[in-house]
């Protein structure tokens, strides 16, 4: 099995991020890290690998390989990097000035091509990205690549050309099943992420991490980046911060102070 | 007349109030053209006749509930390309911006998500960063897509329907994931998460008791919601989590019942109207977006506001 695992690198989560004044996303003075939410993907991958794989170990000899792929600026490559030592294979970055700006369009036009070129069975994504927050990019990679969509899986099972996962949705909860390849989003509470170890840590230096310009994957400037982004931001403004309100110490009155309150805005 | 395409939301055969909120936003631009691509059609047609909607367009030929959601974009991608309307607009649920994301790849066009408003010249304004930014964008190419957020608007009321229109579709079936099995949410009798007008949720501070977060959440006629630090420890269904990576909420009022304020609940809660906090801890950073603080424990806190808005609502 040929997995590839679609990960970003995104702005610390844990970060305030504000907008600069080319209405991008200020990226300048925030630590930049592997999307958390890409990495319970990274560590689905590892564990279907390691029930599948007879030795429970992945790469060549195995027959199973997880590719870690991205798009992204240069420094992208630390996120990658992050997810070699977890134990994923060997890894691709698209990086290309012109790439600047791209909408999600863009991204999963690029993401699919090289999805394409390396022929994988399963490509796993995370449910969102935590900077850009639109949580469509697997559905428009399933799209684009005429894969089966089976995303916000909770469990995810593989046998033979048969993929099913379960997931919680607006619904209830979903059993889906398709025939590979299939584009699988996961939710974080299917799995536990591991820590790179010392070991993997020392071994993802010498892992393969092959960095492919536009031309290399033959799509044009005028295809992606922000020439050919199809929505635009106008501007962008601060909320004005919530005026810090009132805050009182509960001395057996308190829960009567909040319906005072309550009825003072008119919501009760 | 310009028109608009809607996407009709349902859920269990109910039209949701996120369909009048996309007819309101729609009757800002042009004619609105409502979309319903479900086995239920039948049930739902009733349901929109006070709606600012001129049309009804029901796709006939799948069904739609054993797919996910290619079948539903390539469904609407048909209609746009017969009608050519000014927009496509979609609620902002998790199904919703995935319909919309590949939507927006078959129709070749731009797509913005998570819209709380939209003007008559579809400049759409956003909120990112968890509520602390405002952008207004636009798309720029093609016919734009876009997903709206619940209880982003007040729904108008409308006219409903005058004409009604059969759209015979056969999908290609590039989506070939299918549905097994559904299991519905086991519903209390309390209102939707995501359209609530009042959300009461509680945390790691409830200590696994919800009781008295459900009891103020039922004289308020609230939603519950919960953290994820309780989600997790299993205290309340996963799909009532507040955050980021739970539901978004917007409620005219928030209340955050032992939850410190992780930037990642934030994310899911603070564009809410008003914002009401009880926590132990002074410098819980909940505190910071609360319109309303009280330092206190919820298990004495919660029963007497309970008590106070059940005595104001019999007086
Ligand atoms: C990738 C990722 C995604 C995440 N997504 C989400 C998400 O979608 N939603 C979410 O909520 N979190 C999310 N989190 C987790 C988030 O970081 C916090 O861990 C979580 O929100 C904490 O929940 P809590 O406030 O209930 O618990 P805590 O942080 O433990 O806070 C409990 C609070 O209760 C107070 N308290 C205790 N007892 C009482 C009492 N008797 N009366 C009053 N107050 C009391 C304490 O003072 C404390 O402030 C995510 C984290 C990550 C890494
Ligand atoms: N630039 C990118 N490079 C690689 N994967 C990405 C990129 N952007 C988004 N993804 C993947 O798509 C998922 C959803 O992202 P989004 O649609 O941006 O919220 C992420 O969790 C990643 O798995």
């Amino acid at each position: 099995m040929k997995i590839a695992v679609c990960v970003k690198q995104v702005p610390d989560s844990w970060a305030e991020k504000k907008m600069a004044s080319d209405g991008r996303l200020d990226r300048a003075g925030v630590d930049a890290v592997l999307n958390d939410l890409d990495e319970y993907a990274i560590e689905t991958a590892l564990s279907l690998v390691e029930t599948h794989s007879p030795t429970g170990e992945t790469g060549e000899g195995s027959g199973h390989t997880i590719t870690v792929i991205s798009m992204g600026p240069a420094r992208a490559s630390e996120a990658l990097r992050k997810a070699l030592s977890m134990g994923a294979d060997d890894a691709i970055l698209v990086s290309d000035e012109a790439l600047a700006g791209s909408d999600a369009l863009a991204t999963s036009k690029i993401l699919a091509s090289v999805i394409r070129d390396g022929g994988y069975d399963l490509v796993l994504c995370g449910t969102e990205s935590t900077d850009a927050r639109m949580s469509v990019i697997p559905a428009m990679l399933a799209e684009r690549l005429g894969y089966a969509q089976l995303t916000f899986a909770g469990k995810v099972a593989i046998a033979g050309e048969k993929i099913e996962i379960s997931r919680q949705t607006e619904f209830g909860v979903e059993e889906m099943s398709a025939e590979l390849p299939a584009v699988v989003s996961v939710v974080e509470k299917i799995n536990e992420p591991r820590y790179p170890s010392f070991k993997g840590i020392m071994a993802s230096k010498k892992k393969a991490l092959l960095t492919k310009s536009l031309a290399d994957i033959g799509l044009t400037a005028n295809e992606v980046g922000s020439s050919a982004a199809w929505s635009a931001v106008k501007d962008s403004l601060p909320r004005p911060p919530r005026g810090a309100g009132v805050k009182v110490t509960d001395d057996g009155h308190g829960g009567e102070q909040l319906v005072a309150f309550l009825a003072e805005r008119k919501l009760i | 007349m310009i028109s608009v395409l809607i996407l009709v939301d349902s859920a269990e055969g109910k039209v949701t109030k996120a369909t009048a909120e996309l007819a309101t936003f729609g009757s800002r631009l042009g004619e609105v053209i409502a979309v319903i691509c479900s086995s239920d059609a039948a049930l739902l047609l009733p349901q929109l006749s006070t709606m600012a909607i001129s049309k009804t367009i029901t796709v006939t030929g799948v069904e739609f509930g054993k797919f996910s959601t290619g079948a539903l974009s390539a469904a609407l991608a048909a209609i746009v390309e017969k009608d050519s309307p000014a927009a496509v607009l979609i609620a902002s649920s998790a199904r919703g911006k995935e319909i919309a994301g590949r939507l927006a790849v078959r129709i070749d066009s731009g797509i913005l998500t998570d819209v709380i408003d939209l003007d008559a010249e579809l400049v759409a304004t956003q909120s990112v960063f968890g509520g602390s930014t405002t952008v207004h964008s636009a798309v720029v190419h093609g016919t734009p897509v876009i997903t709206i957020r619940g209880n982003s608007v007040e729904a108008i009321i409308g006219s409903g329907p005058l004409s009604h229109e059969d759209f015979p579709f056969i999908y290609d079936g590039a989506d070939r994931a299918r549905v097994i099995s559904q299991a519905p949410a086991v519903k209390g009798g309390r209102p939707e998460l995501t359209e609530a007008a009042i959300v009461v949720s509680g945390g790691k501070g409830t200590d696994g008791n919800f009781a008295p977060v459900e009891a103020l959440a039922d004289a308020l006629g609230a939603a519950v919601g919960a953290s994820r630090a309780a989600t997790d420890a299993g205290w309340y269904p996963h799909s009532l989590q507040v955050g980021q990576t739970g539901k978004t909420v917007s409620p005219q009022l928030y209340v955050a019942a032992g939850i410190s304020g992780a930037i990642q609940h934030r994310a899911g809660m603070q564009t809410s109207k008003t914002i009401v906090a009880i926590n132990k801890d002074p410098e819980a950073p909940i505190f910071d977006v609360a319109d309303f603080g009280v330092v206190g424990d919820l298990f004495a806190v919660l029963p007497q506001a309970t008590a106070g808005v059940t005595a104001r609502k019999s007086s």
